[in-house]
């Protein structure tokens, strides 16, 4: 249909096959979708930012010990403390005399650290409650989504602090602590994405051959709930990291001497009018971190949507 | 012209009474999963409190207390009981607003409360109504602009508030209006020469003050409330603002506009009028959450500004070790959670005539 | 064929996208009397982008371009948007399909109707009400001020097509464009619907753009047809003279129309001749 009369300047070769309206196949056409998706994607120049960010940061935290020496960001040199930014200390140094740079640059790893606990654990708890309740239905569904909406009309940050001050101050309370009020959401998601699933042929195909339901679960409709749950979760991010920063801010979370963006603003806090530079700049180490999740959420958001709309 | 006379009574009476009959159903429905809620809300205060830590009466009392005080406090927590029995002893001291007492301040918890609310209300309510008052029409502005250059402003300035640690962002504040710039007052509610100038009646200062006539103390108030204020509220206008031009893309879409517009209005009338008379009803509910996730983006603020309300009662209790007071601080902030919702699911009844005849 | 309210010549509608640009309708040209013009074709032929086109309505970034489109004395190619504002609603209106989605849900169907006087006579509350009412008894509806005070999910199909029917005509338009304006309606209530619009235009001696998908409809209740495939016209004919239609897709809906005493499977389906997307010689329907 690419010769159609109705249609002037439509591409041809390659892109064209990927573009084709009435793709032959199966295979085309989903290619099709995926290449129209990295289109937009691509074309989106906030959405590419976000996707640099948050390679950068993944990249920074792996390979810390190359971007800063490990020493400068944890032993305490008292005659430098407080230093202006120079040469030496591109940030300055903290009233412990430790190179900010080199703490902002292991920090990132305290970061991505809490992050991948709290989506490690919140994805199958999620998935656990909304694939069951939306696949059975009737007591099932009313009771598990009777216990996801009571988490769900907690206020997030306080009730992690809650916990966290049950709990003791520490990362790994923080994480627990976040992902006890994170789950919810992806519940909910899982359960409507299994909803709309449930009576697709292919799953009464695998019923008929006598699977069993937690087969069908695992194996036919998770995989399909997937794409939309981690797309929320990227689009989540951004809040976990606020939340796991805040509660640092608190001294609820990671404890010294571990270099936690949000513990390194609050002892900046102190020394904020002479010094500013403490506080500051691990705070924009957060902003821009939490940034880049959500510009690159947004950006696949838009694809999701346009793909399905 | 003199049929404004046959005006609505003849449809009117019956209306209403159908109408409050409806509504008093679905009152009765919201309070049955309200009450759920609450009883999930108290369960998981209660584990907070008295299960997860090993040493329940040692997290209330602290650990410079007596001998006769620990023990006097494991009798009064009930602690030799069985645990269900000691949950529900706990649930009927909560709906007395028996909080306990608090370790930091040696008041009951509650009348702590009590006190330091009005503070954080004045803060957060200030904030919503930035957030609202600049957030709808923003995010119209955008949805109409729909991926012009408006829309794109808008876009990425509610994201740039979205990625922003408010702690971080108030200390810059602070840094750049109050030391650098000198154009606000700096942390506190008030400058200690105005304190207790005004008789409390709200709890409220800006208030408080205006019902006294003391001016001046009024404007220092503001000064003090504005830096805050603003920046809590640029965070909610985030919110505010990106729902709203999302629900208008999606009423924009509707087949009501084409129809509207072919009648010859005009698209501004058929945006604000119509398009957002619909939104509103959708809004309610989030201008409700944006009103909860203000109080507690409180809890930051308030430390970071040294605002004397709930936020920095609780956070401060965190670290006296007050667990009493910080449990209910929790216990108060889901309830007001709780109620927001009930109120939001009550007005949208109200407002959506398709709503009110489902019932 | 009396005075020409409407003309219509080359009318080009493009809607450009990803994959080139979509030309939804072309050289489509016509005119129209005070008489009740058929539009039928399949869906996506193009028949509702012709006539959003005609009222100004292709939103951005559709682009109309015609060689003339004129209503009544006005120019519509040389019109801006205010300029359509004035025209829409006062000298042509529109019906749409469904009720259900055309009205605006929260706002009550009286108000709506009224809406409509007070923006284009600057009327007053009361004389918006008065005229509102009585249009709402115009189109035959028995309780006016019971109907007026009700919300648009509180009416029937019928009942909300009637509403709307007064909506658009209240401020006197000379032509009413009905866009499928019974496909969404239950089949007892469509002969009501169209027959009220058909004594509201006659009455009032408009010309009537009918759209539809249904040639059966459009041929017995029209006096010409236009028919559309692919975003031209292939075919003008007189609706009692349908059974000399020359063009093979006109023939194939003819051929598709059910029948007494035929099952509905047994259908014929459609041929597509792939020639006919082919750009036919400009201006078919001027002369007429
Ligand atoms: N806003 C739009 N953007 C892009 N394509 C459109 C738009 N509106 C309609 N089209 C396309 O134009 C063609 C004609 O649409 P339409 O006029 O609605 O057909 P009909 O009313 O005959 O069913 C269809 O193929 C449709 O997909
Ligand atoms: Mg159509």
């Amino acid at each position: 249909m690419s010769n159609s009369p109705l249609r002037t300047g439509a591409p041809t070769g390659w892109r064209g096959w990927l573009l084709e309206p009435a793709p032959l196949s199966r295979g085309q056409a989903r290619l099709g979708r995926w290449y129209r998706g990295w289109l937009g994607f691509r074309r989106n120049g906030p959405a590419m930012t976000g996707l640099i960010i948050v390679s950068a940061l993944v990249l920074v935290a792996i390979c810390a010990p190359l971007f800063a020496n490990h020493d400068l960001a944890f032993t305490q040199v008292l005659e430098d403390r407080l230093q202006d930014m120079s040469w030496a200390h591109p940030f300055g140094t903290d009233e412990l005399g430790r190179d900010i740079y080199a703490r902002v640059v292991f920090g990132s790893r305290v970061t991505l650290t809490i992050v991948g606990l709290v989506s490690i654990i919140v994805l199958p708890v999620g998935l656990c409650i909304g694939l069951p309740a939306g696949y059975f239905g009737g007591w099932i569904d009313s009771v598990l989504m009777r216990i996801t909406d009571i988490f769900l009309a907690f206020p997030r940050l306080v009730l992690a602090l809650a916990f966290a001050a049950a709990l003791g101050p520490g990362i790994e309370n923080a994480v627990i602590a976040i992902s006890l009020t994170a789950w919810p959401p992806y519940a909910r998601l899982a359960r409507a994405e299994t909803m709309t699933r449930r009576h697709a042929e292919f799953i009464e195909a695998a019923q008929l051959q006598g699977a069993s339901s937690f087969r069908i679960l695992l194996t036919q409709i998770m995989p399909l709930c997937l794409p939309s749950v981690i797309i929320r979760l990227t689009l989540d991010m951004a809040g976990i990291i606020l939340t796991a920063a805040g509660l640092g801010f608190l001294g609820l979370g990671a404890q010294p001497p571990l270099p936690e963006w949000g513990a390194m603003v609050s002892t900046g806090r102190a020394v904020l009018l002479d010094q500013w530079w403490v506080a500051t700049i691990p705070g924009m180490a957060i902003f821009l971190v939490s940034l880049g999740f959500n510009l690159l959420g947004d950006g696949l958001r838009d694809i999701s949507e346009a793909r399905s709309g | 012209m003199s049929a404004v006379t046959a005006e609505t009574p003849i449809a009117a009476p019956n209306g209403w009474v159908r109408r409050f009959a409806g509504l008093v159903r679905q009152v009765a429905g919201l309070l049955g999963s309200v009450s759920l809620t609450f009883l999930g809300l108290t369960c998981v205060t209660f584990v907070i409190g008295r299960v997860i830590p090993i040493d329940p009466v040692l997290a209330v009392v602290g650990d410079k207390a007596t001998r006769s005080t620990y023990e006097r406090v494991f009798k009064e927590m009930n602690l030799d009981r069985p645990i269900y029995e000691q949950y529900f002893i706990y649930l009927k001291k909560i709906l007395h607003g028996e909080f306990g007492t608090s370790l930091m301040t040696a008041h009951p918890v509650l009348s702590d409360l009590l006190r330091v609310f009005p503070a954080t209300l004045e803060l957060s309510v200030s904030a919503l109504i930035v957030g609202v008052c600049l957030g709808i029409p923003l995010g119209v502005v955008a949805a109409t602009h729909n991926g012009r250059w408006p829309d794109q402003v808008v876009r990425y300035g509610s994201l740039l508030g979205y990625s922003m640690p408010v702690f971080w962002l108030g200390l810059v504040g602070l840094l750049i209006f109050y030391a650098k710039l000198g154009w606000v007052e700096g942390p506190g509610r008030i400058d200690i020469s105005f304190d207790d100038l005004v008789p409390t009646v709200t709890g409220m200062i800006t208030i408080d003050s205006l019902i006294a006539g003391e001016y001046e103390t009024f404007w220092n108030a503001i000064s003090h409330l504005i830096l805050p204020g603003s920046i809590l509220g640029y965070l909610s206008l985030a919110y505010v603002a990106r729902m709203t031009r999302s629900f208008m893309l999606t009423q924009l879409r509707q087949e009501y506009v084409l129809a509207t517009l072919a009648k010859g209005l005009s698209p501004f009338r058929v945006v604000w009028v119509h398009a957002l008379g619909n939104v509103w009803v959708q809004l309610i509910t989030v201008i409700a959450l944006t009103f909860g996730s203000l109080l507690e983006g409180a809890v930051l603020t308030e430390t970071v500004f040294a605002w004397p309300g709930l936020g920095l009662y609780m956070k401060n209790s965190l670290f006296a070790a007050d667990l009493n007071a910080v449990v209910g601080g929790t216990v108060l902030i889901g309830v007001i959670y709780i109620i927001l919702n009930m109120v939001s699911d009550v007005i949208y009844t109200l407002v959506d005539p398709r709503a009110r005849a489902r019932k | 064929m009396t005075e020409t309210l409407l003309s219509v010549r080359n009318l080009r509608v493009v809607y450009p996208g990803d994959d080139g640009d979509f030309r939804a309708v072309r050289n489509v040209s016509f005119k129209l009397g005070r008489e009740r013009l058929g539009i039928v074709g399949e869906s996506g032929s193009g028949k509702s982008t012709t006539g959003r086109a005609i009222m100004g309505l292709i939103a951005k970034p559709g682009r109309v371009e015609a060689d003339e489109l004129r209503l009544g004395d006005s120019d519509l190619t040389a019109l801006d948007e205010a300029g359509f504002r004035r025209l829409r609603g006062k000298r042509i209106a529109m019906v749409l399909q469904d009720p259900k989605f055309s009205l605006d849900p929260v706002m009550s169907v009286g108000k709506q109707i009224a809406e409509t006087h007070r923006h284009h006579f600057r009327s007053s509350k009361a004389e918006a009400r008065k005229a509102a009412l009585e249009m709402l008894e115009a189109v035959h509806i028995r309780d006016p001020e019971r109907v007026y005070h009700q919300y648009p999910h509180q009416l029937s199909g019928g009942m909300g097509q009637r509403v709307m029917i007064a909506m658009m005509l209240i401020a006197g338009p000379d032509i009413l464009i009905a866009d499928e304006p019974t496909s969404a309606l239950d089949v007892s209530v469509q002969q009501q619907v169209l027959a009220i619009m058909d004594e509201m235009v006659k009455s009032r001696g408009m010309g009537l753009i009918l759209i539809s998908h249904n040639l059966h409809l459009v041929s017995s209740f029209c006096d010409r047809v236009l028919v559309m495939y692919a975003g031209q016209i292939v075919e003008v004919c007189d609706a009692g003279k349908l059974h000399e239609a020359q063009h093979p897709y006109t023939r194939g809906l003819l051929a598709a129309l059910p029948e007494l005493g035929r099952r509905r499977d047994e259908l014929p389906q459609l041929q597509r001749d792939p020639a006919w997307l082919a750009d036919l010689p400009a201006a078919l329907g001027a002369a007429t």
